[in-house]
């Protein structure tokens, strides 16, 4: 009773058979007598059967532990760039892994692109984490990549947004100060570069862009938290993203998001004037709000950043809406100041969800709205 | 007198600073009140006085959110002089809650100790904070109410943050007495500033800060 795995076919070409124990010796005399010269390929299947069965259970082991990613914890920055490749791992027909440049410390940094296909379609950009201490936007961002991932094809709203569209997500936009709050500082907002002339360090990439660059909204400190560094775009961190977009070329739409606060912001910050569309814009805004509002009652505020919060020049949005992008948004995620910053972890999933809620209600109007 | 926008920064710092005081006035280490809405604002510029801002907030209660108390508050930002701390008025509408079992339960406990209670990170960097130092940090938010009052101006937004150090200190009368270093964010400038405040408690006599000052951000950072 042999079985072969490899039939004999023509002379002068091997054959391959399986040989259960009790025949071993037959058959080896059977070849021998014969002058059939052999060779052992496989001295022991079973063992090697139980061998790949432990390898695949280990494999499976270590598998539920990387993609059963814990969203409602706080991670660290390598927990987080492992977990990426998971997900674009898991979802290798929707989700790319990019790299626009480097920080100052030389991190990758890493964009999450989701696309059906076509050839530079209008695209949405959203970012998290570019001031390293808030943590709620970092941790957002992936159960937002993670939802983005799950749901194409799921719910008629994502597939459609994404069926004429591409997201780009930077989770972590800021990697320095973020890798800074875990090792050494929690309270950590800006980069990491090194200030010339000074034992401060950091530039607020916030202050940072070419939108009203240097006036009063902004400090010519390096040891402020709102510096706004040499000159525009002068962090590694914000020219990747402005090259990024301006390379792009079909961006529609923008959402930067930070903490805390619970608003809904639009342009601008640097100037007291409205912007152009402010009424479109606080338009979505309202509604985008009442959507956030009807998961889980959180209320936010929305307005123009000059009116709302303060004035704020090189900001994100300022620049992002002069250059073309007409829907630009900032969030300031959770709380109203109870914990401010430290968040609790607790509070990551329903933050999340809400949040979730607002950005699809965003990215609808802008699908159904296109220039 | 001008009407404000709920949502205008001008009507939300003073508001902020308002509840602030509240806070510091209705608080205990059982009760931490934080504003929850602006309901609305008006300002008035008073020639040779100040700024003077009428408000309708609600307040909600640290521990619950749920629980709301809706308040109104006069805030007076005098002129010139920054080393006045502004004038505060406030009407509370209803029944805060009592929290006198609460209160009477944190004294006891803090006042049987063999030890003077020492402590750091509250709430810690993740956001935790463990139930028995609940009301530590409560009697450190009620008494930062304190602090910004004082330090507050029309340009400034402040926000009680953390507990980076707490060290109980001995005392032979009844009151509690705490030495606190607590971080402040303060929102318009966005500096996250260590700010030094002792702090006097016992549940008939309120919570009192005897001393506070500003402290220098640290040379690492």
């Amino acid at each position: 009773q042999v079985d072969f795995w490899r039939h004999p076919a023509s002379p002068s070409h091997p054959a391959d058979v399986r040989v259960p124990f009790p025949s071993l010796q037959a058959v080896k005399t059977l070849l021998e007598s014969n002058g059939i010269s052999y060779s052992i390929l496989i001295q022991d299947l079973q063992k090697l059967l139980d061998e790949e069965k432990k390898a695949m259970a280990k494999s499976r082991r270590t598998e539920r532990s990387t993609s059963t990613f814990d969203f409602a914890s706080y991670h660290t920055i390598d927990e987080l760039y492992d977990w990426m490749d998971v997900l674009v791992a898991d979802h290798p027909d929707l989700v790319s892994k990019l790299q626009i440049g480097q920080s100052y410390e030389n991190r990758s940094l890493y964009v999450l692109k989701f696309s059906t296909g076509g050839s530079n379609r209008s695209a949405v950009w959203l970012d998290t984490g570019i001031h390293s201490r808030e943590w709620i936007t970092q941790a957002t961002g992936a159960w937002t990549a993670n939802k983005i991932a799950e749901e194409y094809g799921q719910d008629p709203s994502v597939t459609a947004v994404l069926d004429h569209m591409d997201i780009f997500l930077e989770i972590i936009a800021n990697p320095d100060g973020f890798a800074y709050t875990h090792s050494s500082n929690r309270m950590w907002r800006k980069t990491r570069s090194i200030n010339a002339g000074s034992h401060c360090v950091g530039v607020d990439p916030n202050r940072n862009w070419d939108a009203g660059f240097g006036g009063s909204g902004s400090s010519s400190n390096p040891c402020s938290e709102t510096y706004r560094g040499p000159y525009a775009h002068s962090e590694r961190e914000v020219k990747a993203i402005a090259d990024f977009i301006l390379g792009h070329g079909n961006v529609k739409l923008v959402i930067s998001i930070h903490s805390y606060s619970q608003m809904l912001l639009y342009p601008y910050g640097y100037k007291t004037a409205p912007a152009p569309d402010h009424q479109e814009l606080n338009e979505v805004a309202k509604k985008a709000v009442s959507a956030l509002a009807a998961v889980h009652g959180t209320k936010y505020t929305y307005g123009s950043i000059v009116d709302t919060i303060y004035l704020a020049d090189g900001t994100t949005i300022d620049w992002t809406y002069d250059h073309g992008v007409k829907y630009s948004f900032t969030l300031e995620l959770r709380d109203t100041g109870c914990y401010g910053f430290i968040l609790p972890s607790t509070q990551i999933i329903p933050t999340a969800t809400e949040t979730w809620a607002a950005l699809l209600d965003i990215m609808v109007h802008v699908l159904e709205h296109p220039y | 007198v001008m009407e404000l926008p709920p949502s205008h920064h001008s009507a939300t710092r003073a508001a902020a600073l308002a509840a602030c005081y509240l806070s510091y006035r209705r608080g205990s280490p059982g009760r931490g009140l934080a504003l929850r809405a602006v309901r609305s604002g008006r300002r008035q510029d008073i020639d040779g006085v100040g700024q003077k801002y009428y408000l309708e907030l609600v307040l909600e209660d640290v521990l619950d959110k749920d629980s709301t108390v809706n308040c109104t508050a006069e805030v007076l930002h005098h002129l010139g002089n920054k080393k006045i701390a502004p004038d505060v008025q406030f009407t509370i509408e209803g029944e805060l809650k009592n929290t006198d079992e609460a209160d009477n339960v944190f004294y006891n406990r803090i006042k049987s100790l063999e030890k003077e209670l020492v402590a750091e990170n509250i709430p810690d960097n993740h956001g935790n904070i463990s139930p028995e130092m609940e009301p530590i940090r409560l009697l450190a938010w009620v008494a930062s109410g304190y602090v910004i009052w004082q330090n507050s101006t029309e340009n400034t937004k402040f926000q009680f943050a953390q507990i980076k150090h707490v060290k109980q200190v001995k005392r032979s009368d009844e009151y509690l007495e705490f030495d606190y270093m607590i971080l402040l964010h303060e929102m318009v400038s966005q500096e996250i500033i260590p700010w030094q405040m002792t702090v006097l408690w016992h549940p008939q006599h309120g919570v009192q800060v005897t001393q506070e000052s500003r402290q220098p951000k640290h040379a690492s950072e």
